[in-house]
Order: C-alpha cells, then sequence, then structure tokens
C-alpha cells in the first residue's frame, strides 16, 4: 500500500464514519430517553436512500404507501382511544395529522413529478415521507410498553425490524438503488485527490452535530429531552411528558436515520435490507461509547469507518468479520473498566 | 392427572406419527424438533434468565460445520465430532459470556448479533469450509450398527433427544441451582444477599443454551448431509427468538409449541404470500414481526399459559417429606463481638451517606438502629451486608475483615439479610423462596440436578425451609405464590428466607412495617426466641414501640453520624434525640 491509496482508503473510512458516527448519535439518544436499544434504525436508512432513489428515477416511492398505512394504523388506535375516553375533540387533529399531511404529500407526488426537482428539494421531500414513520412506529410498538423491561423492549425492536424489513422489499422491492453523485467536484491536495462527495458528507454530519448540540443546549425540548434522560420519573414529575420525550427521540433517530440514507446513497448500491448492516456499524460504534457517551460514540463510529475501509483493502472478504470482530475487545475493554451498579426496577 | 394423559397421548402420537404420515409431514416434524432444540436453550436464556441472545443460530452453525468438516476431510466418527463441537462451542459461549454478562443486560444479545454476523460471513469465506457453497457428503450417522438413512429413521433420534433434554430442563429448574437461575430475573441484589454467584449462574445458562443450539446444529448437519451458511444467519437467530417467545418464553413446552407453530406458519406463508402481493420473497417476516409486537404487548407469556387453562392442574398439593436435618453452624459465644463497624464512611458523589460510624453487635443481643428518614440506616445495612460496599473504613464480622468482600461470600460467613422494599419472586411458591436462601447449604450444582442425582440433598433443603416457614408462622401459605400475600407477610417470608441460611448475625431492614398488632407481637415473640437462641440481630425500626420493647441496646443515627447510643431507656432521655425526633424547643 502506497501512501496514495492509505489517503484513498482512509477518506473512504472517514465518510463513512462520519456516517455511522451520526446513526450512533442517534442510538445513544434513542437508548436514553426511552430504554429502546433502536436496531430498527438501519431500516429508516435504507428507506431514506430508496426513497430518494424513487424520486430521482421519477417513481412513486414506496414509503407513501407505508406512510399511509401506518398513518392510518396510528389513526385508528388514537381514535378509538379518544372514543372510549370521550374526547371527541380530539378525533379531526388526529386524523390531519395521521392521514391529512400523508395524502396531502401523495397529493403533492402525484401534481409535481419529482424527478424534475432540483436536489435540495427531492432530498426534503424524501425526508418528509421517510421521518414520520418513526413517531408513528413509537405509538404502535413502544409506547403501549414504555414500562416494560429493557430485554422486552429489545425483542420489541427486533420485531420491528425484521418487520420493516419486509414492508422494505413488498415495497421497494428486491433490487438495490445507487443515486447519482452530489457533486463530482474534487480538490487536489499535494499528490492526494480529495472528493467532493467525501467533503459534502463530512461537512453535513458535521452540521447536523452542531445542530443537534445547540438543540440539545439552547431548546426547552432538547432539554426536556436531557432531563427525560438523566431521570424519567424526576422529568415527569417537572411535567414533561414520556410520550412527547419518546416520540421526539425517534423523530430525531428516524431524521438521522434517513439523512444518513441519502447521505450514503451515492457511496454504495443500497437494497431494502441493507440497512442493518449499516445501522449495526453504527452500533459498534455506540457500545465503545458504553451507550452513554456522545463524543466517545462518535469517535468510535469513525474508528469503525477506518477499520471497514483498510479491512477491504487487505482482506475484504473478511471485512464484516473484521468489522463485528471488533465489538469483542471493545466488550473486553468496557466489562474490566466498568463496575456495572444494578438499577433499581 | 388430564395433564399426565394429555403427555402420555402427545409422546404415542409423536410415535406413531412417522409410520402413518407422509413424507412431507415428516420432514416438517424433524425440524420442528430441531427447532425446538434451539428454542428451549432460549426459554431457559430469557424465559427463566431475563438474559437473552440472537446469536443461537451461530452457535448451531458452530455445531453443524465442526462435525462437517471434520467428518468428511478427517473421516473422524459423528460421535466423536458432536464432543469437539461441543467443546469448542462451551468454549465460545464462556468466552462471550465472561466478557459480556458483567455490564448491563443488553450487551449480551448486543455482542450475540455481532457475533452471529462475523460467524456467517466467516463461514461464507474461509476457504476449507467451503465458502457460499458449503461442504458436502456429510455422513449418516449410525447407532448400533444401524444407519440412520432416511427421514423416518432420523424423526426418531431427534425427537428423542428433544424428549431428554426437555425432561433435563425441567429437572435443572425445579433444583437448588433452578431456583438460583430464577432468582436472576427478579433483579441480582437478592440473589447475591443470598449467596448465589450470578454471574456463574448467568454464563451456567449461557453456555447451556448455546450448547442445546450447538446439538441441534449436529443433528441438522447429519440429517441434511450437507451445511452452508445459510441456516446459521443471523435472521434465523433471531427466527428463534420469536419460536421461543411466541410459543411461552418461562415454559419448557413452550418452546416446542412455538417452534411448531413458527414452522408451520412459515411453511404455508411462504406459499401464500408471494401470491397475495405478486413478487416472491420473503415476505413471512412481516407477519412474524406483528404477531410478536402483538404477543408481546397483550400476551408476554406467550401461548403456552393459554393452553394450560385448557387442562386444568388438579389441587393435590406436593408435600414436603421428613428429611434429614441440615449441619448447623456452630454459633459464637453468646456476649461475644460478632459485627464490629468502625470509621465506616459511604459517599456517593459528593453526598456522604454514612459519615464515620462505629457499632457493634455481640451474640445474643438485638440491636437496634433508629434514626429519622435519610439518616443513612438502609446505607449502613448495604455497606454492612456487601451490597454496596462503604467507601472508607473498617467492617469486622467473627473477627475478619469484611468490608471488601462481595455479597456471597459475606452470606456464606454466617450474615444474612432481608430488604426494605421486598424482593421476593412473586410467582414461585413461598416454599421456593425461603429455599433460596439455604442456597449456600447444598453443594450439588446443575449436573446433578439434571440427572436428579441430588434428591436427597433437595429433600433436606426443601425440609429445612419448611421449619423456617412453620417458625415464622406461615405454614398456612407455605405453597402460595408469594406476590399473593399481603405485604406485611411478604416481610415475615423475607425473614423465613434469611433464617433459612442458618446465620448467626441476622439483618432486619424494617421487619415490622405494614404489620397487624397481633403480627408484631408473633415477630417480637420470634425475634426474643432468636436472641435467645445466641442469634445476634441488628434491625433497622420506625415503629418505636417494638423497637423500644425489643432492643437491648439502641444506636441513633441523624445525617449519616451517630448521634447516641445506650440502652432503649437512656437513648429516650437524651436530648440530642429528642431534638432530632421532635424539634428543640427554644
Amino acid at each position: 500500500m502506497d501512501l496514495q491509496i492509505a489517503l484513498l482508503l482512509g477518506q473512504d473510512g472517514i465518510t463513512n464514519g462520519a456516517i455511522y458516527a451520526l446513526l450512533a448519535l442517534a442510538l445513544v439518544l434513542v437508548f436514553a430517553v426511552t430504554r429502546v436499544i433502536f436496531i430498527p434504525q438501519g431500516e429508516f436508512v435504507a428507506y431514506g436512500a430508496l426513497t430518494l432513489a424513487s424520486l430521482q428515477a421519477g417513481k412513486l416511492p414506496g414509503t407513501l404507501w407505508l406512510l399511509l398505512g401506518l398513518g392510518a394504523a396510528v389513526a385508528l388506535v388514537e381514535i378509538a382511544l379518544a372514543l372510549r375516553t370521550r374526547q371527541m375533540r380530539r378525533i379531526p387533529s388526529i386524523l390531519l395529522l395521521n392521514c391529512g399531511i400523508p395524502l396531502l404529500l401523495g397529493g403533492i407526488l402525484f401534481a409535481i413529478p419529482p424527478a424534475t426537482l432540483p436536489l435540495a428539494v427531492q432530498v426534503v421531500l424524501a425526508l418528509m415521507l421517510v421521518v414520520p414513520l418513526g413517531p408513528m412506529v413509537y405509538r404502535l410498538a413502544f409506547q403501549p410498553i414504555a414500562e416494560a423491561s429493557v430485554l422486552v423492549l429489545l425483542i420489541v425492536s427486533i420485531a420491528v425490524h425484521v418487520t420493516l424489513i419486509g414492508l422494505g422489499l413488498l415495497f421497494f422491492g428486491a433490487e438495490g438503488s445507487r443515486t447519482p453523485a452530489f457533486t463530482d467536484m474534487s480538490f487536489e491536495i499535494g499528490d492526494a485527490l480529495l472528493q467532493g462527495q467525501t467533503v459534502l458528507v463530512v461537512v453535513a454530519s458535521a452540521v447536523l452535530i452542531v445542530a443537534l448540540y445547540f438543540f440539545f443546549e439552547r431548546t426547552i425540548y432538547g432539554k426536556a429531552l436531557r432531563a427525560t434522560a438523566m431521570n424519567r420519573t424526576g422529568a415527569r414529575l417537572m411535567g414533561i411528558s414520556a410520550t412527547m420525550a419518546g416520540k421526539l427521540s425517534f423523530t430525531l433517530a428516524t431524521l438521522i436515520g434517513a439523512f444518513s440514507g441519502v447521505l450514503i446513497s451515492p457511496i454504495t448500491t443500497i437494497y431494502y435490507d441493507s440497512g442493518f448492516l449499516i445501522g449495526l456499524k453504527g452500533f459498534v460504534g455506540a457500545i465503545v461509547g458504553g451507550l452513554a457517551s456522545y463524543p466517545v460514540a462518535a469517535a468510535g463510529a469513525v474508528l469503525v469507518g477506518l477499520l471497514e475501509a483498510y479491512s477491504s483493502f487487505w482482506a475484504s472478504a473478511y471485512k464484516e468479520v473484521i468489522v463485528f470482530t471488533m465489538i469483542i475487545p471493545v466488550l473486553l475493554w468496557r466489562s474490566l473498566t466498568t463496575r456495572h451498579v444494578e438499577e433499581e426496577e | 392427572m388430564i395433564r399426565m394423559k394429555f403427555l402420555l397421548a402427545f409422546i404415542a402420537a409423536l410415535a406413531v406419527g412417522p409410520l402413518l404420515l407422509p413424507e412431507f409431514y415428516v420432514t416438517l416434524l424433524n425440524y420442528i424438533g430441531l427447532y425446538a432444540i434451539v428454542a428451549l436453550g432460549l426459554v431457559l436464556l430469557t424465559g427463566v434468565g431475563g438474559l437473552t441472545s440472537f446469536g443461537q443460530a451461530a452457535f448451531v452453525g458452530l455445531g453443524a460445520y465442526t462435525t462437517a468438516y471434520l467428518t468428511t476431510v478427517h473421516g473422524v466418527s459423528p460421535w466423536l465430532t458432536l464432543l469437539a463441537g461441543l467443546a469448542i462451542t462451551a468454549a465460545v459461549a464462556l468466552f462471550l459470556g465472561s466478557i459480556t454478562l458483567r455490564m448491563g443486560g443488553h450487551y449480551l444479545p448486543l455482542g450475540t448479533i455481532a457475533w452471529g454476523i462475523s460467524l456467517y460471513f466467516l463461514f461464507g469465506n474461509v476457504d476449507f469450509l467451503g465458502g457460499h457453497t458449503g461442504i458436502t457428503g456429510v455422513p449418516a450417522l449410525s447407532l448400533f450398527g444401524f444407519e440412520l438413512k432416511s427421514g423416518r429413521e432420523f424423526y426418531y433420534l431427534i425427537w428423542a433427544v428433544l424428549l431428554v433434554i426437555v425432561l433435563a430442563t425441567r429437572n435443572l429448574l425445579d433444583s437448588r441451582e433452578g431456583r438460583a437461575i430464577r432468582a436472576l430475573k427478579g433483579g441480582t441484589l437478592m440473589a447475591e444477599a443470598m449467596g448465589v454467584n450470578t454471574p456463574r449462574s448467568k454464563i451456567v445458562i449461557f453456555t447451556v443454551a448455546a450448547l442445546y443450539a450447538c446439538l441441534s446444529g449436529w443433528l441438522y448437519a447429519h440429517l441434511q448431509r450437507f451445511v452452508n451458511p445459510t441456516p446459521f444467519a443471523i435472521a434465523q437467530g433471531i427466527e428463534y427468538l420469536f419460536m421461543a417467545v411466541i410459543g411461552g418464553v418461562a415454559h419448557v413446552w413452550g418452546a416446542i409449541l412455538g417452534a411448531g407453530l413458527i414452522t408451520i406458519l412459515k411453511q404455508w406463508l411462504q406459499d401464500w404470500l408471494p401470491r397475495v402481493f405478486g413478487q416472491s420473497g420473503n415476505f413471512e417476516v412481516i407477519v412474524f414481526g406483528l404477531l410478536m409486537i402483538f404477543v408481546l404487548h397483550r400476551a408476554r407469556e406467550g401461548l403456552w399459559p393459554i393452553v394450560l387453562r385448557l387442562f386444568p392442574a388438579q389441587n393435590a398439593r406436593p408435600r414436603v417429606a421428613d428429611a434429614e436435618p441440615l449441619p448447623r453452624r456452630s454459633l459464637p459465644e453468646r456476649g461475644s463481638v460478632v459485627l464490629e463497624v468502625r470509621d465506616a464512611t459511604k459517599r456517593f458523589g459528593g453526598l456522604v451517606a454514612n459519615n464515620a460510624m462505629n457499632l457493634s453487635v455481640r451474640a445474643g443481643e438485638v440491636m437496634a438502629l433508629i434514626g429519622p428518614n435519610g439518616a443513612g440506616k438502609s446505607t449502613m445495612f448495604n455497606g454492612i451486608s456487601g451490597v454496596d460496599p462503604v467507601t472508607s473504613g473498617a467492617v469486622s464480622f467473627r473477627g475478619e475483615r469484611i468490608e471488601t468482600l462481595a455479597a456471597r461470600d459475606i452470606a456464606r460467613r454466617g450474615m444474612s439479610r432481608t430488604f426494605q422494599h421486598v424482593r421476593l419472586l412473586p410467582t414461585m411458591s413461598v416454599l421456593e423462596n425461603v429455599a433460596i436462601g439455604a442456597h449456600l447449604r447444598g453443594q450439588r450444582n446443575f449436573v446433578h440436578a439434571a440427572l436428579r442425582t441430588e434428591r436427597v440433598e433437595e429433600a433436606r433443603l426443601l425440609h429445612e425451609a419448611a421449619l423456617q416457614i412453620e417458625r415464622c408462622g406461615l405454614a398456612e401459605h407455605m405453597y402460595d405464590a408469594a406476590g399473593n400475600l399481603p405485604l406485611g407477610k411478604q416481610r415475615i417470608v423475607e425473614i423465613a428466607r434469611a433464617l433459612a441460611a442458618d446465620p448467626c448475625l441476622l439483618l432486619l431492614d424494617e421487619p415490622a412495617a405494614g404489620l397487624r398488632y397481633l403480627e408484631k407481637q408473633a415477630l417480637g415473640d420470634l425475634l426474643r426466641r432468636l436472641r435467645d437462641d445466641g442469634m445476634a440481630i441488628l434491625l433497622v425500626e420506625h415503629d418505636m414501640d417494638f423497637v423500644m420493647g425489643l432492643a437491648d441496646r439502641v444506636v441513633v443515627m441523624e445525617f449519616g453520624e451517630k448521634l447516641a447510643e445506650g440502652l432503649p431507656e437512656e437513648v429516650q432521655r437524651n436530648p440530642a434525640v429528642l431534638e432530632a425526633y421532635l424539634g428543640g424547643v427554644e
């Protein structure tokens, strides 16, 4: 390996690592706030990428049907609840939020051929189609059992993952998609060629991370999430609804997931089931941070990206083996350095 | 008896099944049997122990690939490769378990996902294992010179193995080790205080579950006669968990029910769904996922309890047989110092919960620790019993320093305790709960339990538990589920459990809270009898009538420090104590 290849691989690693870092942050966030180990994160990555690809190909994205279906399911559950508690006034807003907005989105997609729109608008449309799925999934799968043990939540999380994989196959089909590069710019720095795509992904990830930082530090909702993460009961006593916190953290995680999908779609071909492995690599990063520390999780994720890039050069067949075996020394190190004290459940 | 008849009918049906059924159904039953063996391990791990693994398929693969490789390349006898597979699996499980189980419960499943994925890609890429095409030409098994070549012949081996391990698992759960495993789900704090080595128990069940999976893989390889990586992927690992959860994750028969249900449903859905959707693909996962979510929302115990309701159990209760009493510990001489706490300090970050506390307890006396709420009494208890060790200072028990020992090692030295917030296993009977207290008085391990060679010891342990229950006046509740008792009585069950350990120092954290007047009197009488037998008792209590009528000496705490110490009458007259309790008089 000469320097040029090393730099090229490093670039690849950092590009992927930046995306894994975003996912790792979302996983830490969801776990801290809701105690859910958010395995379905990967599916939202795939949905984001495939939705954007459908829009660019001038096809109606399958996500729309999923959104309409889940929205209708949430509306049914909420209306049943409203009828039981005799809160009829809530029904119009339930219908508008869960059925009206998805229908409106569908109408827009029918009215304007999305392939003709500029890239930024396509990205926004794709996010608008995918992101509401997150809170809807929370409402249907997790909210009714929000107080269950981490183990039960994890098993439900796996069940949601499996369901979304199946639905992904149904709505997007088995073929993979790859979107054209956002930019074909490149910069020459000395001998090395710095690709515009890399710069874009790293900058976009950094901007999102900074935005999240300000969200958590400066906004009341961000502070509410931090409070819930620190002490659920205490936060509830201060009037922070656990349901709100759960939905908000799922919305943010889905946004991060779908956006990561948008960023990764020009780099590799994404299939309906590609998200799982991508999400798990974020997990390896998150575990480095003990599912608690944001900066360590992000650093861990970048390390995963670099490890993956260099192992794809040295032993490409064993790339996944190496990346997922890395979790073992990490777990070993964590188990030797942390003293686990049982929480009162 | 209905259940027994049903079971015999089931076994009879299994025995004649292959003689009557067409080939297709025999194959289906073979797979159900193989899957049920794996799911049974998950019942032990998830339903009983409260842990889980998504990597069971990888252990199945380990068993299958070990035998496939060794039999085809090196011509080793399949019976030897079974041992080799089990040994490799045990080594991997012990390693994975030892690095993940020390941390929170969710690291094991995450670790198993990662390991399952690694192993799958490894199988697919290693040349000597045949890559993605796998290994063909695995020999048939032969049993007493008879080759099991057809599925119909193999059927009997699979189901015999399954029934044997169902029996062994049931035996294991109904034993001393089994109670320790079942105690894991109620949190490790109580189990540790009763002397259970909880990390060991967790590793044992994880390893046993892995060994079951390996056994299933070995059978699979010799049934199929070839192996490739696909059936050992993470998706299959997830499906095994679905089988266990849907069948009934806390019941051994639930594993068979779940394996049967999922396998048949999958067969049917794989036929039907692609036709509905007009495209091919594994759409059954959508149904399985939704089914899982539904089961975990509405019937977390799975389907087996619903089946059981159709066959009500008979009411005849097992009686605790008479058995030779367990040997007693020699008690320290009356009046000698049993517990000595010197300058014990406990800090939680910046909060000093105990500051330079000193106290001692002698054999044959009741020492009461009193003080306002938040004075640090329970923290002191946790420090003494090793549940949450002190930051600095010395704790000596029978002349030995114990402040750095684990709770279970302190328990072994003859200290036993109750908890302020009752920690019983609500679905287990009072008898079984109390028997957990006697954990350290038995030695037989899980192998003895599975083979039922520990029945003499088991009878002695249960007999001891029954004696302590009678001693505490709860004989009429012996077979009731502990969670159905009123709170006051649950506290008494905790005392019986502590007594079953045959302690020489008893730590009681608010034993009289929630008791009625007569019950309090009975408790007082019990504690006086124990004291007269030479037991040292340290108790935290708020009921002053109860304390002052019972205690020989009293230590008063406030703000984590000792405020006063002395005879009950002295303490009651102490102006500092009066001020702490009643407020100062200016």
